[in-house]
């Protein structure tokens, strides 16, 4: 891996690096097919694409760790379209990352304001994690808060690309009842552009398109209101799953293993939240596009979704009560049956006070008015 | 407050709120009018008709002889609604899993075909009935508000279902949200609205089938 605190070897292009590396024009506009497919460009593009990269200066890019469980960066190494070892050592040069960098302690921080001061403007921030707001001491870095650093860094960023759920939504560290405080990197910088790259963790090539698509066009894609691209987060799992030919026929596995879950059925009724869940999962897939949870018999928790932790059981169906209870029915009864007796003794009283007062009238009464 | 965090208040808190209004509405209704009570009728009865009251609440539930041919449409459009209302609560599989979970009994599903046809069918159904009411003269002097009302309660939770299901209008978990809501706000106001009759029809149907059993005319 590179030793990410000498920054000034990023100086030459994409292009030169890739044919230092012996990979043909060939190879390359295989690979800018793939992520033009990825990215629902017409494949015209990709031509366009391999150019415009190909000039391009290696991007730097900073990526901060905040509240998280690296599991996004486990996710990121299994990237296959492209590979880690492309994306890093090609088309960007990871100045800074904690885990994957070799340097440590001081070199390290030295290495993220080196490349701070070299790229002011144009370097791209990524985030993973979520910043507390409780208490700074809760998370810190080289004796930096979180937020700190994410004010600092976020500073002279050309943009920011949130990734994983905590970054964008705030995710677990925020579930109820949130000990930290935690917050969404959108939570704290407004005047930057954000890119959300939800999923706990994401899927690796939402991830890796998303920074290709920055190196290609040298801004960011179309996002939708919760700021995510749409070219991956526009329909939801339940849109594009190949099971939901059962789903709309009411054909449903009751259990994970009965003869239902051994035919493919729906699992809507096992809580299957893939139907209020915007993810890519059902189309780009997990494991160089080998299968996705639904497919491996298990329905989506929906963990691209805001606050989705809090969002009800996770195995409960989504037509079910998220926290109704029969006795909690039963109670209510009790109270109305209640309330019931006291109005029913209101209107027997009523009753009988009017009947105590009516005056009974005579008919000599009755023909002394008629005179 | 995204779509999701919607759906999990009208799936949660909302939900509970609309389910303790609901069961304490009703029973607070039933001992209402059961607490009223009625004077002892003293008058021999002109026929010993025991039954007459539960025979009526059987019998006045099928069609009357020459109903169809005076009144087709609120004929045809009162058991079509109610049959696709019905289709449509009880044998749609996402609403068994409500049930089911509430209080623990399932039963076997309809295919969600099945249940999109009774539930437009529900629908139709109600709209003709409405402009039933609004150009046949009786039915519009009979009618005020609380019909109105009635209809309006009933009608959203079809509709936004429907629409749900269909992914139409709104976004999904939107609009989920909106059918979770019509259904909150049906349950709050059903004790306090004519479609009490939902618990009350049986009653008054007793009711009336053994005053007038006892007045000669027992079923
Ligand atoms: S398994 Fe989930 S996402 Fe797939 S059809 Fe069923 S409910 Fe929809
Ligand atoms: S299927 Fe759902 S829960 Fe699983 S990774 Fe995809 S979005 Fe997340």
């Amino acid at each position: 891996m590179k030793q990410t605190n000498s920054p000034k070897v990023l100086q030459g292009t994409v292009g030169e690096g890739l044919e230092q590396r012996g990979i043909t024009r060939r190879e390359f506009l295989k690979f800018c097919t793939a992520l033009t497919a990825m990215l629902a460009l017409p494949p015209s593009m990709a031509s366009v694409m391999a150019e415009a990269i190909a000039k391009a200066r290696r991007q730097s890019v900073i990526w901060l760790s905040f509240q998280e469980c690296t599991g996004c960066t486990e996710s990121i190494t299994r990237s296959h379209s492209p590979t880690l070892e492309t994306l890093i050592f090609d088309l960007i040069s990871l100045d800074y990352h904690h885990t994957l960098q070799a340097a440590s302690a001081e070199a390290a921080e030295l290495a993220r304001t080196q490349a701070m001061q070299e790229n002011a403007g144009k370097y791209l921030l990524v985030v993973d994690g979520s910043i507390p707001m409780g208490d700074p001491g809760y998370s810190t870095i080289a004796g930096i808060s979180n937020y700190d650093m994410l004010i600092e860094t976020a500073k002279g960023a050309a943009a920011i690309v949130a990734v994983g759920t905590c970054a964008t939504y705030g995710g677990l560290p925020k579930a109820d009842p949130n000990p930290t405080g935690a917050v969404a990197v959108s939570d704290i910088i407004k005047d930057k552009p954000i890119i959300n790259v939800p999923g706990c963790p994401p899927i690796p090539v939402v991830m890796t398109g998303v920074l290709a698509h920055f190196l290609t066009f040298g801004s960011i894609p179309e996002l939708d209101d919760l700021g995510r691209p749409k070219s991956f987060y526009g329909e939801t799992i339940h849109d594009r799953c190949y099971r939901r030919p059962f789903y709309d026929q009411g054909k449903f596995a009751q259990t994970f293993d009965d003869e239902a879950a051994r035919m493919g059925w729906c699992l809507f009724k096992l809580g299957c939240k893939g139907p209020v869940t915007y993810n890519a999962c059902a189309t780009t897939k997990w494991n160089d596009g080998t299968s996705f949870p639904i497919q491996s018999g298990h329905g989506c928790i929906g963990c691209s979704e805001p606050n989705f932790w809090d969002a009800g059981p996770l195995y409960k169906a989504l037509s079910m009560p998220v926290s109704a209870t029969a006795s909690m029915l039963g109670a209510a009864a009790v109270a109305g049956a209640a309330a019931g007796v006291a109005i029913t003794w209101h209107n027997r009283s009523t009753k009988a006070s009017a009947k105590a007062a009516h005056e009974k009238v005579t008919p000599q009464e009755l023909l002394r008015e008629d005179k | 407050m995204n779509h999701l965090d919607l759906l999990t208040f009208a799936r949660g808190d909302a939900l509970n709120w609309a389910l303790i209004l609901f069961a304490a509405g009703v029973v607070l209704r039933l001992f209402e009018i059961f607490g009223l009570g009625r004077k002892a009728d003293l008058a021999k009865p002109r026929t010993n008709s025991p039954g007459s009251g539960w025979r009526t609440v059987f019998t006045r539930s099928l069609p009357p002889q020459g109903l169809l041919n005076r009144e087709p449409v609120t004929y045809v459009g009162g058991y079509v609604f109610h049959l696709g209302l019905f289709a449509t609560i009880l044998f749609f599989a996402p609403h068994i899993e409500f049930f089911d979970d509430l209080f623990g009994i399932s039963w076997p599903n309809l295919p969600s075909a099945l249940v999109d046809a009774s539930a437009v069918a529900a629908i139709v159904a109600l709209c003709v009935l409405l402009a039933h009411r609004i150009t046949n003269p009786v039915k519009r002097m009979l009618s005020g508000f609380g019909d109105y009302l009635a209809w309006a309660l009933t009608l959203l939770p079809l509709l936004t279902g429907y629409l749900s299901f269909h992914h139409l209008l709104f976004e999904y978990t939107l609009m989920l949200s909106l059918h979770l809501f019509s259904v909150e706000l049906l349950l709050v106001l059903l004790p306090f609205t004519k479609l009490f009759h939902t618990f009350s029809v049986f009653i008054s149907r007793w009711y009336n089938g053994d005053i007038f059993g006892r007045k000669g005319t027992a079923s």
